[in-house]
């Protein structure tokens, strides 16, 4: 696709304008997209630019293939390049096949490429691991008054990882 | 319920119980989820997306938050309707334009909506009235945590969860509020804000009519960053940033009525006298003269005046409101009378 403004290079900024209640979508080269960030610095954030400022990869290997266009996720087919065309990945998968270049690219965006903070099941599963842990005391319990020791000792190390577990856990949420 | 029910009704987030609604007039809080092994939106063919709209539907279905919820499929509804949910910010613009397996949900009170197959498979939206962050978030938070049990999202220990477009990786939280800046935009301080957002990680729009002046001084805040930080932190840090622009806002206006308070009540009576006398009006002069009425009414210089009155005009006097209410189309020139008629209406003019 050629850039929207100079009609000449090769466009890998994608933007969403909303002008007059019309969408408008642009492409643009990176030159063309500095010169136009700068015209819209004062007017609109930064978000959707840095969304089309695309990590462009590593450029042609040794043999002369840009993996950008030969290496394909299995579940959705897109390339790395199909992705930069238009911003968007195909499905979960995309982010385990292109994890290098999206940390790269996440990095930019977000200054970070690794996520803090709430997790799904989060709740169900602190949950069900304190039904298991008041199944493991009472069990524990019943091995003392059994003065089964040794038993008791290893299911005292059990309850202290999942207390740590669930430490965690509360923690991350 | 059906659409048309929401025309009779005010939403909930429009009420001025807000806390700082003499400022701030919504305060909104998204989440992009995805259903694990479901290919996106982009991606997806014509079965695999109705697939996915089923899936998310009968999950939201079984969640106690959306009892008496408007379950609605884009495709069966008209474009005047979209274009009026668009209006209501029930939807977003991108999703009335690929319309075939779209769906939207919409919670009775108009705080909580779904929007299924945007860009993402599932967009929770939350909205309240005027400045509460917090308290949005813990909204959404308890519906995305049931729904979760439901449905299973897409989620890497990595990335966090996963998004079409990765901007919205890791949280998939986007929080914004809406704010009435007309001071600083009078005082000419509102670049400043520009330049000081963008370094701060944030966001900030106005919404442009022809000229380069922001429509009426509406701008919404929200915060960029999605990964690496909580949602309380990223919250957190929105929540301060906009506490200091609002003070700003509310000091510059003391200072205006101390200092040009002749100036600024002739500004605001000629606004209020143009709104209340006009028989043809465009949109965005009823929403730049409606923003000086808003401002009067808060600096005590319009008796009689809610700022909830306000938003009230603010919101059904958009063009496809107008044609609603009207139930038909109607044409541009026509609408400019039909909504100079109603401004009329609701300001208790003949
Ligand atoms: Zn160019
Ligand atoms: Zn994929």
């Amino acid at each position: 696709m050629k850039c929207d403004m100079c009609g000449n290079n090769q466009a890998s900024v994608h933007l969403t304008e909303v002008i007059n209640d019309k969408v408008t979508k642009l492409h643009l080269c990176e030159e063309c997209a500095k010169i136009k960030s700068e015209e819209m610095q004062s007017h609109f954030g930064l978000t959707d630019l840095l969304a089309g400022l695309m990590d462009l990869g590593p450029a042609m290997s040794e043999d002369g293939v840009d993996p950008s266009v030969t290496v394909q996720c299995p579940v959705c087919l897109m390339t790395y390049y199909d992705f930069q065309k238009n911003g968007k990945l195909g499905c979960g998968k995309c982010y385990d096949i292109f994890q290098r270049n999206l940390s790269e690219l996440l990095r930019k965006i977000h200054g970070a490429d690794r996520h803090v903070g709430k997790m799904p099941f989060a709740g169900k599963k602190i949950v069900e691991e304190q039904k298991d842990m008041q199944k493991i005391r009472s069990e524990l319990n019943e091995l003392i008054k059994k003065e089964e020791f040794e038993k008791a000792a290893i299911l005292r190390d059990r309850i202290k990882d999942l207390e740590k577990e669930m430490e965690n856990e509360a923690g991350a949420e | 319920m059906k659409i048309n029910d929401l025309l009779n009704k005010k939403s909930e987030w429009l009420n001025r119980e807000g806390p700082k609604s003499n400022i701030a007039i919504s305060t909104r809080v998204r989440l992009a989820r995805n259903l694990k092994k479901h290919l996106y939106f982009n991606r997806a063919d014509r079965d695999q997306r109705e697939e996915t709209l089923n899936e998310v539907m009968q999950g939201i279905k079984k969640s106690k938050f959306f009892k008496n919820a408007l379950f609605l499929k884009i495709k069966d509804i008209s474009e005047l309707d979209r274009a009026f949910l668009i209006e209501r910010h029930l939807m977003s613009k991108e999703h009335a334009m690929d319309i075939d397996s779209k769906g939207l949900v919409i919670e009775e009170k108009e705080i909580l909506s779904v929007m299924i197959n945007e860009e993402d498979h599932i967009r929770f939206q939350v909205m309240q009235s005027g400045f509460n962050i917090m308290g949005t978030w813990s909204v959404i938070d308890g519906i995305d945590t049931e729904v979760g049990q439901y449905l299973p999202f897409d989620y890497s220990n990595i990335f966090g969860y996963l998004t079409s477009c990765p901007t919205n990786t890791g949280t998939g939280l986007r929080a914004s509020v809406m704010l009435h800046l007309s001071a600083l935009v009078m005082t000419e301080q509102i670049d400043k804000v520009f330049q000081a957002i963008s370094k701060l990680g944030l966001t900030m729009r106005g919404f442009y009519g022809e000229g380069t002046e922001a429509l009426g001084n509406f701008f919404q805040i929200s915060n960029q960053v999605a990964l690496g930080h909580s949602e309380m932190d990223i919250l957190d840090n929105l929540e301060r940033i906009i506490a200091k622009i609002i003070a700003r806002e509310e000091e510059t206006r003391n200072n205006l009525v101390a200092k040009r308070k002749r100036e600024i009540n002739d500004r605001i009576h000629r606004s209020f006298g143009t709104l209340k006398s006009a028989r043809i009006i465009t949109s965005s002069e009823t929403i730049k003269l409606l923003s000086d009425i808003r401002l009067g009414s808060d600096l005590g210089l319009l008796e009689g005046i809610e700022t909830d009155l306000i938003n009230e005009i603010l919101l059904v006097t958009q063009p496809a409101h107008l044609q609603k209410i009207n139930s038909k189309k109607i044409a541009p020139f026509e609408r400019d009378i039909k909504r100079a008629d109603l401004v009329r209406k609701k300001l208790g003019e003949e």
